[in-house]
C-alpha cells in the first residue's frame, strides 16, 4: 500500500509544502487546474457569501436556476429582526432571454420584487452567462433604483471572472456603495463597524455582547444579522474590525482612503486570538476611554475562568491526537492551529482555498515540522495526506466531511453550515466539545481503517 | 380537469422546485462505472453541485471542471477543456469522462463534440494511455429545461454515443430515470428474482451509497458496466420508467430506432397498481408468474392498505418535486384514498397533467391542481386555500410544512435536513409499503402531539 503520496499533480507541486522538508516556497493564487476537482467555488460564491447575511435587502441573482437554486438558505446567518435573505429570488433565464437580452426580465422581476416585500435595498448578482451576453445592469439597477426609491447596487460577479477573491471585492465594491449615504449623527466616539462575520449559529451576537461590556457601540454588522441603514450610517464609527483575510478587507481599505477609518485585523476563533482582538480594541480606545483596558481585562479573566476548568478535561482526552485543517481563508487556519494547540493536539496538515504567501508564511511559522501545508487541494491530495499522516479529526466544510468520512476519520464542520457558535469564548468551548465528541466517538473502533479489511 | 396551466403570472422566481441541467447530468454519469462526471464551464458550478449532492447522499461527489476564466470565455475553452480530460485521464485512470456542458460554454459557443475529436486525434498521435477512456459529451445549458432534462440527457447520450448491439445478450436494459440508491438496489433484486438478467442505467446504488473504506477510491465503485452499455443493443427488449416520457425521444426509443430492441414504456413504479404494471410487464418477459416473495409483499401492501385506509381517507395533500416522481405519488396517494389537491413541479414538460390525469383516472371523485414550472412562493399561495393535511416531496418544502404546521413526508431529492435520504425507498410494492408506513405515522403523530388527551393508543 502506498502510505506516502508525495506529489499527485507536477503542476501543482509548489502549492504543497512540507515544514522542514526544504526552505519556505509557496505557489498560490493561481487559477486552479482543469481536471483537478478542486475545492473552490467561482465570484459569484465570493460575493453571495459576503452579501448574503444583509436581512432586510432583497438578494435577486440575475442568471439561470442554478446559481440561486445552490445558495438558497444555504448558511446558516442567523438575523434578529427580517429574513429578506433567506429567501431565494432569480430571474431564471431561459433560451430566448439569453438569446434577445435579460435586461428586461430583470427590470420586471425587480420591480415585482421590490413592490412585494418592500426591501431596504436590492443587490442584483450577475452570474456567468450575463457576463457574457451583456446586460447591462448598472443601467437597470439605476432605472429601478430611481423609481422606487431605494439603492439597487449591481454586484459584479459573474462566476468566471477569478476566484472567490474576486467575489469577495465585487461585494466590497457593492457595499461600499452603501457606506456614507445615512445620517451619521449621534454616534459614540467609542464606536465600531464589525466586519467580516457573517453571523453564523448567532456567533456576532457573542461578539456585540463583549463590545457593550467593554462600553464600544457597535454601528454596523457587516454583514452577519445586517441591516442596510446600519452600513449606510457605517462611516461614522471611530473603528473597523476586520475579521476573514480576504472577505471584507477591501471595504475596510476602501473606508479608510475616503473616510479616513482606521481598521484592525481581528479573529474571533480560539482563547488567544479572541482575547487578544478585545485587547486591540481597548488599546485603541485607551487615550479617550483609559478605564477600558481594565474592563476588557475583566471580562477575559470572567469568560476564562469559566472555560479553563471544563476545557481541560477535554484536552485531557485529546491530548495527542492529530488534526487536519482546510478551509476557504487562511485566516481561520491560523486560529485553528492555535485553538488545537491548546487542546493539546498535533496539526499535521493546514490547507485553504485562497491562502496568499502571507498566509503561507505565517502558518509555516506557526506550525510544527513535518505540517503539510496546502493551497487549493483536491480530494486526491487530501485523501492522501489524511491518510499519510493518520489524522484523528479533520476540520474542514462540506465537500471535505465524505473525504474524512469515507476513510473512517473524525470531522468537524467549520463552514457555513454550523449550527454551534464557534466563535468567542463560549465558541471555543464548543468546539473543544466537537472535536471531542468526534475523536473521542467509538464507530472509529469498527472502521476498515482501523480494523484492517474483513473477507 | 383543472391542469397544465401555466403556473404564474410573476416575473421573478422565488425558492425554485427544481435543480439546473448539469447537476442532473452529473448524477447520471455517477451511475456509470469508472466515470468521472466533467463539468466544461467555470470551477463554481462543479462546486456547488457536489456541495449539494454530498449533502444529501453523504458520500463523495467529485465533479471535474475545466474551471474556465476570463480570457477563456473570449476566445473559447477547448485549451482547458483537453488540459482537464488529461489531467483526468492521468489521476483518475476513469473508464469514461462524462462531459456536460454549461451555461458558460453554451452561450460562449465551444464546440464540445469537435473539441473532443481533436483531442482524441492529438492523443492518438501522442499514443497516450493503454485503453483511454470513453469521452461521452451532452449539452445541458441550465437556462432551458431542470436537473431531470439533464439527467435523461445523459442516459440518451451515452445510449447514442456508445451503445452497440456486438454479442448476443438476454439482459434486458432497464431504463429507470433519478431513484434513489435504495430504489436501484430494490430493483436488481427483483430482477434476480424474476431470473431476468437486467442492465440498469444509470446505476447510482453502490457508487452513491457505498461501505466505509480503508482507501479513499479515485472513483467510488460500482455503476453501469461500459461494456454492458456498449452492447444495450442486443438486448432483447428495454424498459423505461417514468410516465412524461412516453412517446418521447428517450434512449429506450433510440435503442428500438436504432437496433430494434423493443421498447416498453411504464410510470415510475410507485404503488400498487403503477408497480403491478411493471411486474406484468416483466411476466410477460418471463413469461411467468410473480415470484412468491413479491407477491406476498404485494399482499401485506394491500393488507397495509386497509389497516390505514381510516386514518388516511380525504386527507388533503400538497405533492411536489421531480414530474415522475410527483405522478407516482399521486398514483399511490390516490390509492390509498387520500386526496392530492396539489401536484405541483419546477419541470415543464408539459406533459404532467396528463400523467397524473392517467393515474388517478377512477380514484379521484376531483381532479387535483397540476402545476408546472412552480415555485415554492406559488405553491405557497395557491395551496394555503387548499387547506392541506400534508406535505410530501423533498425536504426544500419544509419551510410550507413549518408555515402550516403539518407533516413533510420528506421523498426524492434532496433531502438535506435529515438522515438516509439516500436509503428511502420509493418503486415497487415494498417502496409503497415504507411510504405508507411513514404517511400513516407523520399522520398519526400529528394527531397525537395536537391532542390534549395524551391517546396512548392511536
Amino acid at each position: 500500500m502506498n502510505t506516502c503520496t508525495p506529489v499527485i499533480f507536477d503542476e501543482r507541486k509548489g502549492q504543497i509544502h512540507r515544514k522542514g522538508e526544504s526552505p519556505f516556497e509557496m505557489d498560490c493564487n493561481r487559477e486552479s487546474l482543469a481536471g483537478a476537482v478542486s475545492q473552490r467555488a467561482c465570484v459569484f460564491c465570493g460575493s453571495r457569501v459576503v452579501l448574503y447575511p444583509i436581512a432586510d435587502a432583497v438578494h435577486l441573482v440575475h442568471g439561470p436556476i442554478g446559481c440561486a437554486a445552490y445558495t438558497w438558505d444555504i448558511r446558516g446567518a442567523l438575523s434578529s429582526g427580517p429574513e429578506l435573505h433567506r429567501l431565494s429570488f432569480s430571474t431564471d433565464l431561459q433560451e430566448k432571454d439569453v438569446i434577445f437580452g435579460g435586461e428586461e426580465k430583470l427590470y420586471k422581476a425587480l420591480t415585482e420584487l421590490i413592490d412585494r416585500h418592500a426591501p431596504k435595498a436590492a443587490f442584483v448578482y450577475s452570474t456567468c452567462i450575463v457576463g457574457i451576453i451583456g446586460d447591462d445592469l448598472r443601467a437597470v439597477c439605476g432605472r429601478v433604483s430611481e423609481e422606487k426609491g431605494i439603492p439597487v447596487i449591481p454586484v459584479q460577479s459573474e462566476g468566471f471572472k477569478g476566484n472567490k477573491r474576486e467575489g469577495y471585492h465585487a461585494a466590497c465594491a457593492a457595499l461600499f456603495q452603501l457606506v456614507g449615504t445615512g445620517d451619521a449623527t449621534g454616534i459614540s466616539p467609542f464606536s465600531l463597524n464589525i466586519l467580516g462575520d457573517f453571523n453564523l449559529a448567532g456567533e456576532i451576537w457573542i461578539v456585540r455582547e463583549y463590545f457593550r461590556r467593554m462600553g464600544v457601540e457597535v454601528v454596523a454588522n457587516i454583514t452577519g444579522d445586517g441591516r442596510v441603514d446600519d452600513i449606510r450610517r457605517a462611516h461614522g464609527a471611530a473603528l473597523n474590525v476586520v475579521q476573514c483575510s480576504g472577505a471584507t478587507m477591501d471595504l475596510a481599505v476602501m473606508m479608510e482612503e475616503r473616510y479616513g477609518t482606521p481598521f484592525l485585523r481581528v479573529s474571533y476563533f480560539g482563547v488567544e486570538d479572541m482575547a487578544e482582538s478585545l485587547y486591540a480594541v481597548a488599546r485603541f480606545f485607551e487615550k479617550e476611554d483609559p478605564g477600558m483596558m481594565e474592563r476588557t481585562r475583566e471580562l477575559v479573566k470572567e469568560e476564562l475562568s469559566l472555560l479553563y476548568p471544563r476545557l481541560q478535561d477535554y484536552r485531557r482526552a485529546l491530548e495527542g491526537k492529530k488534526a487536519a485543517i482546510y478551509v476557504g481563508g487562511a485566516f481561520k487556519a491560523f486560529s485553528l492551529v492555535k485553538a488545537f494547540r491548546l487542546l493539546g493536539m498535533q496539526v499535521v496538515l493546514v490547507g485553504s482555498q485562497t491562502g496568499t504567501v502571507e498566509d503561507y508564511r505565517e502558518l509555516h511559522d506557526i506550525t510544527d515540522e513535518g505540517t503539510i501545508i496546502v493551497d487549493d487541494s483536491n480530494p486526491l491530495e487530501l485523501s492522501s495526506f489524511l491518510k499519510e499522516k493518520d489524522v484523528d479529526v479533520f476540520v474542514g466544510g462540506v465537500k471535505e466531511r465524505p473525504i474524512a468520512y469515507k476513510l473512517g476519520a473524525g470531522f468537524c464542520d467549520h463552514n457555513h453550515e454550523r449550527k454551534e457558535p464557534l466563535e468567542g469564548f463560549i465558541g471555543m468551548l464548543n468546539f473543544a466539545r466537537e472535536v471531542y465528541s468526534s475523536a473521542m466517538s467509538p464507530v472509529w473502533r469498527f472502521v476498515p481503517r482501523r480494523t484492517g479489511k474483513r473477507d | 380537469m383543472k391542469m397544465g396551466h401555466p403556473a404564474s403570472s410573476y416575473v421573478s422566481t422565488t425558492n425554485a422546485c427544481k435543480l439546473c441541467k448539469p447537476l442532473g447530468a452529473c448524477l447520471a454519469y455517477r451511475g456509470i462505472e469508472g466515470a468521472v462526471p466533467f463539468l466544461h464551464g467555470s470551477q463554481g458550478c462543479a462546486t456547488y453541485m457536489r456541495r449539494y449532492i454530498i449533502s444529501h447522499f453523504r458520500e463523495p461527489m467529485d465533479i471535474a471542471s475545466s474551471s474556465l476564466g476570463e480570457k477563456h470565455a473570449v476566445y473559447g475553452g477547448a485549451a482547458n477543456l483537453k488540459k482537464g480530460l488529461k489531467n483526468v485521464t492521468e489521476k483518475f485512470s476513469p473508464r469514461l469522462i462524462g462531459v456536460a456542458t454549461t451555461c458558460l460554454t453554451e452561450t460562449i459557443g465551444d464546440d464540445v463534440p469537435m473539441i473532443l475529436r481533436e483531442y482524441r486525434h492529438e492523443n492518438r498521435m501522442e499514443g497516450a494511455g493503454s485503453t483511454p477512456p470513453e469521452l461521452v459529451n451532452v449539452s445541458t445549458p441550465s437556462y432551458s429545461g431542470t436537473h431531470m432534462e439533464g439527467f435523461h440527457a445523459v442516459v440518451k447520450a451515452v445510449v447514442d454515443q456508445l451503445a452497440g448491439a456486438d454479442e448476443k445478450t438476454d439482459s434486458i436494459n432497464l431504463l429507470p430515470g433519478f431513484l434513489s440508491p435504495a430504489d436501484v438496489r430494490y430493483l436488481k433484486e427483483i430482477a434476480r428474482d424474476f431470473e431476468i438478467p437486467a442492465v440498469i442505467l444509470p446505476d447510482i446504488s453502490e457508487s452513491l451509497d457505498g461501505p466505509s473504506l480503508e482507501d479513499y477510491e479515485k472513483i467510488p465503485s460500482g455503476g453501469t458496466p461500459v461494456a454492458a452499455i456498449k452492447n444495450l443493443g442486443a438486448a432483447p427488449v428495454t424498459v423505461e420508467f417514468g410516465r412524461t416520457l412516453f412517446h418521447q425521444a428517450t434512449a429506450g426509443k433510440l435503442l428500438e430506432d436504432r437496433f430494434g430492441v423493443p421498447l416498453k414504456m411504464v410510470g415510475t413504479p410507485i404503488g400498487l397498481r403503477e408497480t403491478d404494471r411493471f411486474f406484468d410487464l416483466l411476466c410477460g418477459i418471463r413469461g411467468d408468474g410473480v415470484p412468491e416473495i413479491h407477491a406476498q409483499e404485494r399482499g401485506r401492501l394491500v393488507d397495509a392498505y386497509v389497516d390505514a385506509h381510516k386514518v388516511l381517507f380525504e386527507k388533503r395533500a400538497v405533492i411536489f418535486g421531480e414530474e415522475d416522481l410527483v405522478a407516482g405519488l399521486a398514483s399511490f396517494l390516490a390509492e390509498t384514498g387520500v386526496k392530492p389537491v396539489l401536484c405541483a413541479s419546477g419541470g415543464r414538460s408539459g406533459r404532467l397533467g396528463e400523467a397524473i390525469e392517467a393515474v388517478t383516472a377512477g380514484l379521484l371523485a376531483e381532479p387535483p391542481l397540476v402545476r408546472e414550472g412552480m415555485d415554492f412562493y406559488e405553491m405557497r399561495e395557491e395551496a394555503e386555500a387548499l387547506a392541506p393535511d400534508l406535505l410530501i416531496g423533498h425536504s426544500k418544502g419544509f419551510h410550507l410544512a413549518r408555515r402550516w404546521n403539518i407533516p413533510l413526508v420528506r421523498v426524492g431529492f434532496p433531502i438535506h435536513d435529515r438522515f438516509g435520504g439516500q436509503r428511502i425507498l420509493h418503486v415497487g410494492y415494498r417502496g409503497a409499503q415504507a411510504l405508507l408506513d411513514r404517511i400513516v405515522n407523520a399522520l398519526i403523530e400529528k394527531k397525537q402531539e395536537d391532542s390534549l388527551i395524551g391517546y396512548g393508543y392511536m
